[in-house]
């Protein structure tokens, strides 16, 4: 039977140490929304996900009173709309009242956003795809629940270079709609290379094509509980240091597997997955750089975190893997800036810099994320510090992604204010040197050979 | 069976369990383990109870004990077992 210190500690995780479930994510096919008539599609969209979901959020307040761990977002996620989208949008403002529809009914049911207003576009784009990621800034804009993302690259297909170049100049665009809010629109919006069909996590959710009609995907967090657990090992070998935080990530793990199956049975959808990520928050004691620090670090970025990364990484999977039976979405420590006040705290020292921001997303999950830079920076840089990204991804087979915030008006040394889980950030500098001409060539990066690897 | 943990915080006070237990009863809820500690001078108890022939549902369980806990003066929490099996047993 269950004994007191057992109950105790878990209790001590969840009121203490900030161990929450980050979001119960429904997934939702809208495949059989596809019409030509936009007026019936936007009716076929708000009906389907007003049904599927509709005791969401009951649901997740249900769990949250009976097992006494908080449930912080309600998030839907529902196929790229560049597919369910291409028969009836001819128009920008089309896919614009898709978006405007996905709002609506994602607040109709209390879901906090709702993702993929997206584009799969690792190769090439169609008319429709390149559509939908022109309407983006209008999209965003125009809604607050919708998240979009687009997929750049992958390992099979290679780096779509003109996808990339377009989104360095959609970001601007989306960036300079939204400066009046210290351009926040841009953290809806994330590229990718390697996405996962089944994230739960924004701004980077959709439900894929390979999914069912829908399905439950549930990711947790913990940094905070890491942390602790590590506070009692310090100066201990790296075998110690590995086995606690693989019992930590078991334990947080079996509180996602608990809820996603819960979830699974009240709402009757079919459970996914439960996405082992440590997602931190901008909350005291929640944050991915303190563990890094507690490994030893004086602050993250300093010569040897990333190797210190790569092992909490692969810990977590380690211990999260048996904790669960489907583990999915993206899986690892994030690494978002303006999210994590000791990733905050690290910028203001000068301790870490968006090249090493690259380098530590070679070893973890998932990319450069919630990072913001100057507003003047140029679209080419932009999508020049994307396309190093993708190639990251490409290359080693991993998903990797770009969510940055160029603020108008805004250059190193200030600071800008996101609010409540977002956060705020340190304008972080972004190297001068051009990439123009690199950027302006037409096509695509090929496909990497999968052998000869060194 | 449906096995609940019900906590108990606070500060150390006469006819805590008594209280608890006076209640449970009445709402056919069969207390299976007691155990209790005190951690950094708060009183810890665990109740493992078994409510499945309860003539009440969960929520007015939990809202009735929490309520009976601000009179005593001390925290009360109850929560479906699940949650602490799934993390500490294999």
């Amino acid at each position: 039977m269950i004994n007191i210190n057992e109950v105790l500690e878990t209790n001590e995780m969840i009121e203490r140490e900030n161990l929450d479930v980050r979001t119960i994510t429904i997934g939702i096919s809208l495949l059989d929304c596809m019409t030509e008539d936009l007026l019936k599609l936007n009716q076929n969209i708000y009906s389907k996900i007003t049904n599927v979901a509709a005791k969401l959020s009951d649901t997740a307040e249900t769990i949250e009173r009976e097992y006494g761990i908080p449930i912080v977002n309600k998030r839907i996620s529902v196929t790229p709309i560049g597919i369910v989208g291409s028969s009836a949008c001819k128009t920008i403002s089309d896919y614009v009242s898709i978006a405007k529809t996905m709002d609506r009914a994602a607040g109709e049911v209390g879901a906090d956003l709702i993702g993929g207003f997206s584009a799969l576009v690792s190769k090439h784009m169609t008319t429709s795809d390149a559509m939908l990621i022109k309407s983006i800034p209008d999209a965003l804009t125009s809604t607050s629940r919708v998240c979009s993302s687009v997929n750049l690259a992958s390992s099979r297909e290679g780096l779509n270079m003109d996808a990339v170049r377009l989104m360095g100049e959609i970001l601007l665009e989306l960036a300079d709609k939204s400066k009046d809010r210290d351009s926040a629109d841009c953290m809806k919006l994330v590229v990718f290379c390697n996405a996962p069909d089944d994230n739960p996590f924004m701004a980077g959710a959709f439900h894929g094509v390979t999914e069912g009609e829908s399905v439950i995907n549930v990711g947790v967090s913990g940094p905070g509980v890491v942390k602790k657990a590590l506070e009692s090992v310090r100066g201990e070998s790296f075998e110690v240091l590995c086995e606690t935080i693989k019992k930590t990530a078991f334990k947080v793990t079996r509180v996602g597997q608990l809820v996603a199956k819960e979830a699974s049975k009240i709402l009757d959808i079919p459970f996914g997955i439960v996405d082992l990520s440590l997602a931190p928050t901008p909350a005291i004691g929640d944050s991915v750089a303190d563990i890094l620090c507690e490994m030893g670090l004086e602050h993250a970025g300093a010569p040897g975190t990333t190797a210190a990364l790569a092992l909490l990484n692969d810990q977590v999977k380690k211990g999260g893997v048996m904790a669960s039976s489907y583990v999915g979405g993206l899986s690892g420590a994030f690494i978002p800036v303006s999210e994590d006040q000791g990733m905050i705290n690290a910028v203001e020292a000068g301790a870490i810099t968006l090249e090493k921001l690259e380098a530590m997303t070679c070893v973890c999950s998932v990319g450069l994320d919630m990072i913001a830079i100057p507003g003047s920076t140029p679209a080419t840089t932009i999508s020049g510090i994307i396309a190093d990204e993708m190639a990251i991804g490409m290359v080693n087979q991993k998903t990797t992604a770009v969510r940055l915030i160029p603020v108008i008006g805004k250059d190193v040394g200030d600071t800008v204010e996101f609010g409540g889980l977002f956060g705020y950030a340190p304008i972080m500098s972004v190297n001068q040197f051009s990439c123009a001409d690199f950027i302006n060539r037409e096509g695509r990066i090929p496909r990497p050979i999968h052998s000869f690897k060194n | 069976m449906e096995r609940i943990i019900i906590t108990v915080v606070g500060k150390d006070t006469v006819g805590i369990i008594a209280k608890v237990s006076t209640y449970l009863a009445n709402i056919d809820v069969n207390i299976l383990d007691i155990s209790q500690t005190i951690v950094s001078g708060f009183f810890n108890m665990l109740m493992v109870a078994d409510r499945a022939d309860s003539t009440v549902d969960f929520n007015t369980c939990q809202e009735e004990l929490s309520k009976l806990g601000e009179e005593i003066g001390v925290q009360i929490k109850c929560q479906k077992e699940e949650i602490f099996d799934m993390m500490h047993r294999i």
